[in-house]
């Protein structure tokens, strides 16, 4: 009997299309393990009923021809999902159920697959361990009292825990590549543009993408190509072709350049993620590649940045919470302005009023030049930074996250040190570029970490490929001992 | 010190977000040391630089102007805390 | 019409004050859908059902530009001689309201579609030319229902989304009068364009006004207050004058105005302050991250400026030039293209004189006792031409041509037929209407015999009596040759 828990997606597809296993099969099991799984947390809502109907309806029809056939698949719970409650892990959202479906998650049904349930986030993809959602903190399947990272915690953890065979979450800082690498699984933010926003509850517009979360990177390219399409009804989208990813996925890099930012060598940086970064490095140069140097001299002003730009984004994409057309309103309040003042107040969880707070702030009167204006070309220069070095270089590599995963708890006093967390892949989103988090190596802990690798824009293939040759050198295994059950 | 309790309520003010009182001394500690943090941009001349457009590198694209929407009703309403067949309901505005 | 001098000033005890308006008028754009969402933007339609999930503010949802707006803003901006920005940006301008779903407008701030133009006002004292700041465009919100309830709001959001222009003076205008003239003038221009209907009734047209005073002569403007959503010419009339009376009354007693914004009490015909003043509103305007900037081709605006209808200045110069009427009938004329379009047809083949005499005077009176507009028209402008016509060539007289003229109105017949069936041709047989005379004279004889004597002021009553004799029909001046003839006798 195929253990179901240990093998990647794509070898899920081919026994699904070899009809060695059937979509109720894959459902029944993922429901068995979702239920031995609550201590996790990694779900806010479960749809199963209907997931079995759908299973059942797949199997009966004989058509295997699709991307992802009659294969289970959870979602962040940031995707409008029809009929299905969608939170948004907010108290303010807790009963909304969209009477539409994203376009990324249509897209995922148009390939065959069902939903199985809507994963566990921080509250309006703010945070970076899942420790700001309405709905409790979400744990690391790799140890107890561990964070899985955020905002997508509740997508890597349930991944990791094998609740899903893949899953989608979305990246506005670093939401997919941090947990991915708090959690030994891969995590794929795209360029920006290349997956439709519609239907995703919007953060901060300008850096929002929503993003594979998988085993590994062939799974990786083939949840990439299910989920990306031109959407005439997001206007930042980009009309291009799609492309086949996963059959064009190969390890050919020899011959490729890949730079190597000084600036990503930061002070007090822990020796094992220098020498993951240095392992990744040795592969490269194994495989053929070459290795330059390049300088980001902007590198430090992308969290400074980010902490204007996507704020106060947010105070404005927030503002429609307002109790009148959906979610909670407050019983308290004898007029409009009272009502709204309570409903947010009561519906909003502490980082998001921070947010919103700074937001709102960085773009008032008198204060906008020196914030937001600034920010913003600010965040011109740390663009050019990468334009520049894509002149020299093919990839750029750098560690995805400054530490493993750390306890529950740990930084939730103090906002900063938890905003660090994003270092590395802050200054991506910032610039619009796809990057990916691969596992590669464990502290002396026992921890995953990652590596990321940055690529230009609309290069996810190559990106992709380097991916999938420094995965075959590094043969990261990741057994769990299913503590949980 | 960038920002100090009374700004906090009058932001929170402009936000339409209550604020409890024992949580606004944190509240507006925490508001400070974000915007000390993110004043580090104040070390870089960026005078003579022009924002980017958009980071998504297209062109405005527009639709024809046909009527393919609307006439949802019900979905549009059924999600309100507060409602009748035809309206959103909500308390009062004093003008 | 004289030329007068302006004169508007609002004189008290001790001094005279100018009153200085400027007026942002918002206009809505006839189009089939929304700015930003396909929904319909018909007026009058069931509460919520032209209502998107994007004009609802779902989450997750985004807005998609309508191509045929952007044309219309262009196209009004061309009619109001106004630079045409090939780079502008849709910013969102964020607040509360509960007919503002997304909790922010999207519109333009900094970089508008339209720059600086001008309208082109005929006043009484002669040619003014107010300047326009900026045209840009917005959505418009829903409806907030307040009186269905005593402690609920009912909230309708079919008008949000809805494409709005805002044009915006410079703060050239002086008096209501001016005011009054500019308003029409903005919604005939854009009716002549069609990108407007102008309908203040249906809410198409509103204005917010800026009014402040000075004493006449000095330089700097004073601090001015917003009366906003003003949705028709009178009120705007009557807020300007009750509004400048008020800074009037507290400048003169020494104290400041407050920069505010009002909204005008129609009943009580006075302004009042509209928010508490720590509510001053900070919109933190940002560039709408979920779109581009608007970057539009030069070729596309040449091409515009091209089809574009021939606008009321331009007609109402070639109706002076060619026509040779007075500028003030022109302006008449040209003040609604459907009539302009009535007029130009009925002169195809008439007199000239006639028609714009009988539109203007017999036409207008029609219309405007039964309230209808010249498209609506019960006479016809093929008949109209044809009852001028028979004026022209003597079949009738033109007292008698304003009996048939009656009838049209409430048959729309054709007046030959009128003329015809009720046998009201103009009688101009020298020979019957000699017969006519000579028998009225011949009735009168004592008559005839005092006017010889020199009662002049019998002239009339035999005209009179010939025409009793004539049922009316008989040609005047036939009448008048024939009957000097005979008294001469």
């Amino acid at each position: 009997m195929v253990d179901l828990n240990n093998i990647s997606l794509t070898e899920i597809v081919k026994l699904v299309k070899l009809k060695k296993v059937s979509s109720l099969e894959l459902t029944n099991h993922y429901i068995k393990n979702i239920e031995k799984g609550k201590k996790l947390n990694c779900f806010i809502t479960t749809c199963f009923d209907e997931t079995i109907k759908k299973s059942k309806t797949f199997d009966a029809k004989k058509n295997y021809d699709s991307l992802l056939p009659g294969i289970p698949i959870a979602v962040k719970d940031l995707f409008c999902t029809k009929d299905v409650k969608t939170t948004a892990g907010s108290k303010i959202l807790e009963n909304f159920v969209p009477t539409y479906e994203s376009t990324v998650t249509s897209n995922l049904w148009k390939e065959g697959a069902v939903l199985l349930g809507k994963l566990n986030c921080d509250e309006f993809a703010m945070g970076s361990s899942n420790e700001t959602s309405f709905f409790g903190n979400v744990i690391n399947p790799i140890e107890k009292d561990l964070v899985p990272g955020g905002s997508s915690g509740g997508s890597s953890s349930a991944l990791a825990a094998s609740f899903t065979p893949a899953t989608i979450g979305t990246d506005t800082g670093g939401s997919i590549r941090q947990p991915a690498s708090f959690t030994g699984t891969v995590g794929l933010k795209p360029t920006y543009g290349l997956c439709s926003r519609w239907g995703i509850v919007a953060f901060a517009s300008s850096l929002d993408q929503a993003g594979p979360m998988t085993k590994n990177v062939e799974d990786c390219a083939l949840m990439l190509e299910a989920i990306s399409s031109y959407d005439k009804k997001d206007s930042t989208s980009i009309n291009k072709k799609k492309e086949n990813y996963s059959k064009n996925l190969n390890k050919n890099i020899k011959g490729m350049k890949i730079g190597i930012p000084k600036e990503y060598r930061v002070d007090n940086m822990p020796k094992e993620i220098e020498q993951l970064w240095s392992k990744g490095i040795d592969i490269l140069k194994k495989s053929g590649v070459k290795i330059i140097d390049i300088s980001l001299p902007h590198t430090k002003y992308a969290l400074p940045t980010y902490y204007i730009v996507a704020p106060a984004e947010a105070s404005s994409n927030l503002a429609r919470y307002d109790g009148v057309k959906f979610g909670y309103r407050s019983n308290k309040g004898k007029n409009l302005i009272e009502m709204y003042e309570n409903t947010r107040g009561e519906g909003f969880g502490d980082e998001v009023k921070r947010r919103v707070l700074i937001g709102t702030y960085v773009l008032s009167s008198g204060y906008y030049d020196a914030y937001y204006l600034k920010a913003q070309k600010v965040r011109k220069l740390i663009k050019k930074d990468f334009d520049n070095s894509f002149k020299k270089v093919d990839a750029i590599l750098t560690p995805s996250t400054p530490s493993s995963a750390f306890k529950i708890g740990e930084k939730t006093s103090d906002p900063i040190s938890m905003y660090l967390n994003d270092i590395f892949t802050v200054p991506v989103n910032l610039a619009g570029l796809p990057a990916i988090s691969l596992p590669a190596g464990q502290d002396s802990k026992g921890r995953p970490l990652g590596l990321q690798l940055i690529s230009n824009s609309l290069d996810e293939q190559r990106m992709l490929n380097i991916a999938f040759a420094i995965e075959s050198e590094i043969k990261f295994k990741q057994n769990l001992n299913r503590w949980w059950e | 010190m960038p920002i100090d309790k009374n700004q906090v309520k009058k932001v929170a003010k402009l936000s339409r977000i209550s604020l409890e009182d024992n949580k606004i001394d944190s509240l507006s500690k925490d508001l400070d040391s974000i915007l000390t943090f993110v004043e580090k941009l104040n070390e870089l001349d960026t005078k003579e630089i022009k924002t980017l457009k958009s980071i998504a590198d297209k062109t405005l694209e527009a639709r024809n102007d046909i009527v393919d929407d609307g006439k949802i009703k019900d979905d549009i309403l059924k999600n309100s805390p507060e409602k009748n067949e035809d309206f959103f309901i909500v308390p009062k505005v004093i003008e | 019409m004289s030329k007068e001098k302006f004169d508007y000033f609002i004189k008290t005890e001790n001094n005279n004050w100018e009153v200085i308006i400027g007026l942002e008028v918002h206009a809505q754009v006839i189009s089939n859908s929304k700015l930003f969402s396909g929904s319909s933007t018909k007026f009058g339609g069931k509460p919520n059902t032209q209502v998107s999930l994007v004009d609802a503010a779902f989450p997750g949802m985004l807005p998609v530009i309508n191509k045929y707006c952007i044309e219309q803003a262009i196209k009004t901006g061309l009619g109001l001689n106004a630079k045409i920005n090939l780079l502008s940006i849709f910013d969102r301008k964020n607040y509360f309201y509960a007919d503002l779903p997304a909790g922010y407008q999207i519109s333009q701030y900094k970089n508008p579609i339209v720059g600086e133009g001008s309208v082109t006002l005929d006043m009484p004292y002669g040619t003014k030319v107010v300047g326009i700041e900026r045209l840009h465009l917005e959505q418009d919100a829903g409806k907030s229902i307040h009186d269905l309830s005593p402690d609920k709001t009912y909230v309708d959001l079919n008008r949000s989304g809805v494409a709005l222009m805002e044009i915006v003076s410079k703060p050239d205008l002086r008096s209501p009068d001016e005011v009054n003239s500019y308003v029409k003038k903005l919604r005939t221009i854009m009716r002549y364009l069609g990108t407007c209907d102008g309908n203040m009734q249906e809410g198409s047209l509103r204005a917010d006004v800026n009014v402040s005073v000075r004493k006449k002569g000095e330089k700097k403007f004073g601090t001015r207050c917003e009366i906003k959503n003003v949705n028709s010419i009178r009120f705007m009339e009557m807020a300007i004058e009750s509004e400048a009376k008020r800074q009037i009354e507290i400048l003169e007693s020494g104290k400041k105005i407050d920069q505010e914004t009002r909204l005008f009490d129609t009943k009580k015909n006075e302004t009042r302050s509209m928010r508490s003043k720590e509510e001053a509103h900070d919109y933190r305007y940002f560039p709408d991250p979920d779109l581009l900037p608007l970057e539009i081709e030069q070729s596309f605006v040449d091409s515009l400026k091209k089809n574009l209808p021939e606008l009321p200045d331009q007609k109402k110069d070639r109706f002076i030039k060619d026509f040779k009427i007075s500028p003030y009938e022109a302006n008449v004329l040209v003040s609604d293209n459907n009539i302009s379009l009535y007029f130009e047809d009925v002169i195809k083949n008439s007199d000239i004189k006639l028609a714009k005499n009988w539109i203007i005077v017999e036409l207008f009176a029609v219309l405007n006792k039964k309230n209808l507009d010249i498209k609506n028209s019960p006479v016809s402008s093929k008949n109209l031409a044809k009852l001028i016509n028979s004026i022209s060539s003597g079949e009738i007289s033109g007292k008698i041509a304003k009996q048939v003229f009656e009838v049209m109105v409430n048959t729309g017949d054709d007046p030959s037929k009128i003329i015809k069936e009720k046998g009201l041709k103009q009688q101009s047989d020298p020979k019957e209407l000699e017969k006519i005379v000579k028998i009225v004279l011949d009735k009168n004889t004592d008559k005839v015999q005092q006017f010889k004597s020199g009662k002049e002021k019998l002239y009339g009553f035999f005209v009179g009596e010939i025409m009793k004799a004539s049922s009316g029909k008989a040609n005047p001046k036939l009448v008048n040759d024939i009957l000097k003839k005979e008294l001469k006798k």
